[in-house]
C-alpha cells in the first residue's frame, strides 16, 4: 500500500485545502489520472496520481485542510514492470534525516590539533567510546585565563570538564578561590569554619580599610553634633541653567550645582573661620587657606580630594577643579598631595537622591556639609502665599570639641543666605 | 487575539501604510494582481493607481524607485524573488547608498525595496538565493530580515519611516509557515537593533529569518539534553547591532553563527570578526558557523536541498559539538 501526501503547491504554501476526491476506494487509477482537487492560498490544482493500481483509503475527506506532507489517500500498487523505476523517481514528502557522518559547512577549529579536530567532528557516542582524546587540560581559553586572573584561582588545581580534560569557563566560575595569605579581617571569625555556603568573605581592599579605620576613628574621638537647615535655591537653579550651555561650550562637562555650593561654603567659612579648622597634635588650628575636600565616591570607595585654596577661585574655576578631581578619582590617578590638608569637607549626598544625611567629620578637620537632593516642593511664600520652590536640604556634622552650636548655626544661616542670593 | 501568518503582517503593514500616508506607492513585477506570493493582494482594488506594475527589469524599478523618492514620495518596490534583484545592483549600490552622503546630508532617499529571500522551498537556482551579504557589505543601505510575524510588521513600518535606503527581506519559506499571535507580541521597531529570544548559559547562536526558528528548534532540543542556548534574532544585518552581539557571546564564551548563505563571505564572518575583535578574553571556544557550503546554488532536487541547507538537526549537531568543548 502506498500513501499519497499533501504536495508543495507552490513556493510558500504550506498547507492545502481538499476540494473534492475524483477517486473512490476500488477505483482503477491509472498514472497522471487526477485523485482529487487542492485548494491553497495561491492555486487550486489537481492532484495526478504518481502510481497506477487500485485506489484505497481516503484518509482526509472532502473540506479538511492539512499541512504539507500529511498522508491524503492510499494507492495499492500495481505490479511495477522489470526495470521501471519506483513511483516515477519523484520524491514524495518528508524531510531527509541527516546523513550519520554528515559534517557541518565550517571553518576548520584553529585551535584545535589534528586528533582532536577528529573527535569533534564525531558524534557524542563515538567520542565517549573508542577515541581518545588528547590531553587538553593545560590548553586555556582566552575566558579561563581572564577569570582565572581575575578571581586569583590557581588553574593547576581546577578539573576540566571540557573536551580533552580542558577547563572550561563554567569550570572557573565554580572554583574556589585558591588559598592565599588570608586578610586579617577573614582570620577574626574563625568561629565560623571556613568555606561556608551561608556567606562569602569579601577580601578588603586597602583603601576599604582606611575608611574603616579613619571614621571608626573620628566616632570615638570626635563628639559629634548634627544640624539642619533649608534653602531656597530657586533663583540658583535659574543661574544654573543660564550658565551650564556657555561653561558646557568652553569645557565640555556639565556644570552642576555643587561649584556654586562650594563657592557658598568658602565665603561662609570667611565668616565663621573656626569651621575652617584641624583638631591636631591637643590643639585646634585654624587655617587661612580654604582646602576644601570633596567627597567622591567611586568603584573602590569613597575619597575626598582636596581643592586647595577653593576660596581663590570662581565658580567656572571651581567647576573644573572639581571635575578634574573626580575624573583623576574614578580613574585612581590622584597623588597624595591631592588628598592632604583639607580643611573642610563638601558632600554632595543629593548625587545619591538623599534629602537628610548625617555625615561622619573628616577629622581631624572639625566640620562636614552636605548638599542634599534639590526638590520643587510648596512653600509658603512672604505674604502667606503658597509657591512651588526648588528647596534644598544643608546639613552639618561638627565636632563639638572645637566649635558650639552658636557658631554652627551662624555657619549655616550664612550658607543659607548666600545660597538664596547666588541669582 | 489576530493570528498572522508572515505574509499577512507585510501586507498588513502596507496596508496600514498606504492608509496613513499618501506618499507611500508600491511598485514591482505582478504586484496589481497581488503579486507571486499575495503579499500584496487587494491593495490595488483599495489604492488603485498607488499599486504599479512594472515591466519585468529590476533596475528600472529600483531607479524609478531612486526618482520617486528624490520626488518627495515614498515608494515600496518589491523585486519578486531576491535572486532577480542583481539585475538593480548598481542603482542600489552605485546610487541610493550613497545619495544623502553625496549632498553631504541635504538630500536623502526614503525608498525600500522588499524581496523574497531563502529556501527550503523547492525553488531550485534561481528562487532560492541568499542575498543580504553582497548589501550588508554596502555602507548607506539599511538590511533588514525579520523572523516573526510581530517584527515583519513592526520593521516594516520602520523601513518606510526611514529617511534611508532599505532593503527589506522576507523569508518566502516562513510566508506562510510561522504564525503569531500578534496582540501584545514583542515587536521591535527601531532598525539596527537584535533581540534575545531566549538566554541560555552553555552557549550563544546567532541567527535571521527561517535559521531563526530552526536555531531556536534546536535549542529546545539540547534544552532536553541539558544544554541551554541563549538564541539571538539579528532582526536587522545592515548595521548589525553590536551591543546585543558582544553582550551575549560575553555571557557564554561560545558562540554559533548560523546562516542559510554560503559560508565564505557571508555575514558569520563579520560577526564573528565583531567577537574576536571585542570579547576576545571572554571566549571559551573558537567561534563556530554553521552556513550552506560554498556552491554556486542551491540545488533544485529535494535530498539535495536538505543537503545544501542548514536545518536544526545540524544547528544541534553543532551546538552540541561547542558545549562539550
Amino acid at each position: 500500500m502506498t500513501v499519497v501526501k499533501m504536495p508543495q503547491l507552490g513556493e510558500s504554501v504550506t498547507e492545502g485545502t481538499i476540494i473534492q476526491w475524483f477517486k473512490q476506494p476500488g477505483d482503477s487509477v491509472k498514472l497522471d489520472d487526477p485523485l482529487c482537487e487542492i485548494e491553497t492560498e495561491k492555486v487550486t490544482a489537481e492532484l495526478p496520481s504518481e502510481f497506477e493500481g487500485t485506489m484505497g483509503k481516503i484518509l482526509v475527506p472532502q473540506g479538511e485542510t492539512v499541512e504539507v506532507g500529511a498522508a491524503l489517500c492510499e494507492i495499492e500498487q500495481a505490479p511495477v514492470p522489470a526495470g521501471a523505476a519506483p513511483g516515477n523517481g519523484r520524491w514524495s514528502g518528508g524531510p531527509m534525516a541527516i546523513p550519520p557522518d554528515y559534517v557541518p559547512a565550517e571553518e576548520p577549529l584553529r585551535p584545535v590539533s589534528a586528533p582532536v579536530a577528529r573527535v569533534m567532528a564525531a558524534t557524542p557516542s563515538q567520542r565517549t567510546g573508542r577515541t581518545n582524546p588528547e590531553d587538553r587540560s593545560r590548553y586555556y581559553s582566552p575566558a579561563v585565563m581572564r577569570l582565572a586572573n581575575e578571581r586569583g584561582i590557581d588553574l593547576a588545581l581546577v578539573g576540566g570538564t571540557g573536551i580533552g580534560g580542558r577547563i572550561t569557563r563554567k569550570d572557573v566560575e565554580s572554583a574556589p578561590a585558591s588559598p592565599e595569605p588570608a586578610p586579617a579581617p577573614a582570620r577574626e571569625s574563625t568561629a565560623v569554619p571556613s568555606g561556608s555556603s551561608a556567606y562569602e568573605v569579601v577580601v578588603l581592599s586597602p583603601t576599604r580599610k582606611t575608611i574603616a579605620e579613619h571614621l571608626t576613628r573620628s566616632n570615638l574621638e570626635a563628639p559629634q553634633a548634627w544640624t539642619m537647615v533649608e534653602a531656597d535655591v530657586t533663583d540658583l537653579v535659574a543661574r544654573r541653567n543660564r550658565e551650564k550651555t556657555q561653561f558646557q561650550q568652553q569645557e565640555g562637562t556639565d556644570l552642576t550645582l555643587l561649584p556654586y555650593f562650594t563657592a557658598a561654603v568658602c565665603e561662609s567659612l570667611r565668616d565663621y573661620p573656626t569651621l575652617n579648622a584641624r583638631w591636631e597634635g591637643g590643639e585646634l588650628r585654624r587655617f587661612r587657606a580654604l582646602n576644601i575636600a570633596i567627597a567622591v565616591a567611586t568603584e573602590n570607595g569613597l575619597v575626598t580630594p582636596v581643592i586647595k585654596d577653593a576660596g581663590d577661585l570662581s565658580v567656572f574655576g571651581l567647576a573644573k577643579r572639581i571635575a578634574d578631581l573626580a575624573q583623576r578619582a574614578h580613574a585612581r590617578k590622584l597623588r597624595l598631595e591631592d588628598i592632604e590638608a583639607g580643611t573642610f569637607t563638601v558632600n554632595n549626598t543629593g548625587s545619591f537622591g538623599s534629602i537628610a544625611s548625617k555625615p561622619i567629620v573628616n577629622i581631624p578637620q572639625v566640620g562636614i556639609v552636605t548638599m542634599e537632593r534639590v526638590v520643587k516642593r510648596p512653600v509658603v511664600t512672604s505674604g502667606d502665599a503658597i509657591a512651588v520652590r526648588s528647596m534644598v536640604n544643608l546639613c552639618l556634622s561638627f565636632d563639638h570639641r572645637a566649635l558650639d552650636g552658636v557658631e554652627a548655626g551662624g555657619f549655616l544661616a550664612k550658607l543659607k543666605a548666600k545660597l538664596e542670593t547666588m541669582a | 487575539m489576530t493570528v498572522m501568518t508572515v505574509i499577512e503582517a507585510v501586507k498588513t503593514a502596507m496596508d496600514e501604510a498606504m492608509a496613513a500616508d499618501d506618499r507611500v506607492f508600491l511598485l514591482g513585477e505582478d504586484v496589481e494582481a497581488g503579486g507571486v506570493f499575495r503579499a500584496t493582494e487587494g491593495l490595488h482594488a483599495k489604492y488603485g493607481e498607488r499599486v504599479i506594475d512594472s515591466p519585468l527589469a529590476e533596475s528600472s524599478i529600483i531607479g524609478l524607485s531612486i526618482g520617486a523618492a528624490h520626488y518627495g514620495l515614498r515608494p515600496i518596490a518589491e523585486i519578486q524573488f531576491a535572486d532577480f534583484i542583481h539585475a538593480g545592483f548598481d542603482q542600489l549600490c552605485s546610487e541610493a547608498s550613497r545619495w544623502s552622503y553625496r549632498t553631504r546630508g541635504d538630500a536623502y532617499l526614503p525608498m525600500v525595496v522588499r524581496t523574497p529571500w531563502g529556501g527550503g522551498v523547492h525553488g531550485g537556482q534561481h528562487h532560492s538565493q541568499s542575498i543580504e551579504a553582497y548589501y550588508s557589505h554596502m555602507p548607506g543601505i539599511k538590511v533588514v530580515a525579520p523572523s516573526f510575524p510581530a517584527d515583519y510588521r513592526s520593521l516594516l513600518h520602520a523601513a518606510i519611516a526611514d529617511p534611508n535606503p532599505v532593503l527589506f527581506l522576507e523569508h518566502k519559506r516562513t510566508y506562510r509557515l510561522i504564525r503569531q499571535e500578534i496582540d501584545g507580541a514583542e515587536a521591535e521597531t527601531r532598525l539596527g537593533k537584535a533581540r534575545v529570544t531566549r538566554r541560555g548559559d552553555d552557549l550563544t547562536i546567532y541567527a535571521y529569518g527561517l535559521m531563526l526558528h530552526e536555531s531556536l528548534a534546536a535549542a529546545e532540543t539540547l534544552s532536553g539534553e541539558g544544554t541551554e542556548c541563549t538564541v539571538v534574532d539579528l532582526l536587522t544585518l545592515n548595521p548589525l547591532d553590536r551591543e546585543t552581539i558582544l553582550e551575549t557571546a560575553r555571557a557564554t564564551g561560545k558562540v554559533l553563527i548560523v546562516h542559510e548563505d554560503t559560508l565564505t563571505g557571508g555575514l558569520g564572518g563579520e560577526i564573528a570578526a565583531i567577537i574576536a575583535e571585542h570579547a576576545f578574553e571572554y571566549l571559551d571556544a573558537p567561534i563556530r558557523r554553521v552556513a550552506a557550503p560554498d556552491i554556486p546554488a542551491m540545488p533544485f532536487h529535494h535530498a539535495m536541498e536538505d543537503f545544501f541547507m542548514p536545518n536544526r538537526e545540524k544547528i544541534a549537531v553543532a551546538a552540541r559539538e561547542l558545549a562539550a568543548y
